[in-house]
């Protein structure tokens, strides 16, 4: 039992992952974090980027946005804006929502509003890396 | 007694209205679907972190943050969340006398929807602020309403945070349901869960400290801002599932009504009609005998 943990990655929008996997890379805002089962207790705040989970020896990548990892010996739940697995990305429409979230920024808009498109910006930006990364390898 | 001709004018009326009902019911539908889904998918996500900030909480040890801090309440503020616009059945009405249930002297009201400004002005009781939100709620729209209720907690303007709102149940049942958002300490422990049932989350009790990174006060720091907006965001979720389902139910109730009185007015209509020709048919019949 002590092998796998249970990792969870939840958005707004749904639960998208939900699985036992062997060890997960997280994008801590210090740099990446390496968790592998029986991890101390630990509760971060993580960035967008590349999230890279380890199951049944296969690894698996995920595009997430900014938010929160909670790690409790067995478990890890992420809980962020945006989750997407490397092989859902749809290149085109990514970088077309980057191309219209930039313009966007150009507009004069509310610090609402403001906040809203560079979230948005950063989705796109780092679905498009984690897409690329994986393209070439 | 009523002539042939205003029992046809009531029937055309009635069909009209019904015509609008059964219109605003398929409206309703539609839209009661999409509010559903992203009710019933925001849950996991307000569960988790609830549970995950009352484990934090419960492991930060002594840790303070100004959003936790718990004051003897002089000063209440409910942030009362209601629909747009009539039509919706009982929804609204049961909500309100939620909202009268509060101290009128101690109360401020922070309105979310136009039905719950109007209900404040018209009892003259305290509005601090009126908020609008749309069919399809956006995370901006509960950012900022819970940044405004933050504020009048930090600035010492209230002591105590509540938010009253429909929590959908089911199509058919929705009910009103007072949670409080501030301060963050009380739900330490006791997890509530967003939604359905009240949910009692075990604690993770295996360490005796948690380890943070950056800091404790940084991650909560983040976190406590982020948990209240993501709360009030998942709060208009729910109102919004609630105000769909009752108001196509009111009006699928409007419709068969109004069909249940079409059919009776046109068989009113159809015996007086036979009566008529009766009548008529008797007095040729009798002129006839009496000539011949």
């Amino acid at each position: 039992m002590a092998n796998t943990l249970k990792l969870e990655i939840v958005t707004p929008e749904a639960k998208t992952y939900s699985e036992d996997v062997e060890m997960v890379t997280l994008p801590g805002t210090e740099g990446e974090l390496g968790i592998y089962p029986m991890h101390v207790p630990l509760m971060t705040q993580i960035v967008a980027g590349e999230l890279c989970v380890l199951k049944d020896g296969q690894q698996h990548f995920f595009a997430v946005g900014e938010g929160f990892a909670e790690i409790t010996g067995g478990r890890v739940a992420v809980l962020t804006d945006m989750a997407v697995n490397s092989d859902d990305i749809d290149e085109a429409k990514a970088e077309e929502a980057r191309k219209r979230a930039e313009a966007r920024q150009q507009e004069k808009l509310s610090e609402e509003e403001m906040a809203t498109v560079t979230a948005s910006l950063v989705h796109s930006l780092t679905q498009l890396e984690v897409k690329r990364r994986h393209r070439k390898s | 007694m009523a002539s042939t001709r205003d029992l046809r004018r009531r029937i055309k009326s009635i069909k009209n209205t019904a015509q609008i009902t059964k219109a605003m019911q398929m409206v309703a539908a539609s839209k009661m679907r999409k509010a559903q889904q992203s009710a019933l998918a925001g849950r996991p996500y307000a569960a988790l972190m609830n549970s995950v900030l009352a484990e934090v909480t419960f492991h930060a040890g002594d840790f303070t943050h100004p959003l936790l801090e718990t004051r003897e309440i002089r000063k209440r503020g409910v942030i009362l969340i209601s629909t747009d616009r009539g039509l919706c059945g009982a929804l609204n009405s049961n909500l309100m006398r939620e909202a009268l249930k509060f101290d009128k002297d101690t109360t401020v009201y922070v309105a979310a929807g136009r039905k719950a400004a109007q209900f404040v002005s018209r009892t003259k009781r305290q509005l601090a602020a009126e908020f609008s939100y749309k069919d399809t709620p956006l995370f901006g729209e509960a950012r900022a309403i819970s940044k405004f209720a933050q504020e009048l907690f930090l600035t010492g303007q209230v002591d105590h945070v509540d938010v009253l709102y429909t929590n959908f149940i089911s199509i058919l049942s929705q009910r009103p349901e007072v949670r409080s958002l501030l301060p963050v300490g009380e739900i330490k422990g006791v997890v509530a869960g967003v939604g359905g049932e009240d949910r009692f989350t075990e604690l993770f009790k295996g360490a005796t400290e948690f380890l943070f990174e950056p800091g404790a006060d940084q991650v909560l720091g983040n976190l406590l801002p982020h948990y209240l907006n993501f709360q009030v965001y998942q709060f208009l979720l729910e109102a919004k599932a609630s105000e769909q389902s009752a108001r196509m139910v009111a009006m699928k109730n409007a419709t068969d009504n109004a069909l249940q009185l079409i059919k009776d007015l046109t068989l009113e209509y159809n015996k007086m009609r036979q009566a008529s020709i009766t009548k008529e048919l008797l007095e040729i019949a009798t002129a006839q005998m009496a000539l011949g």
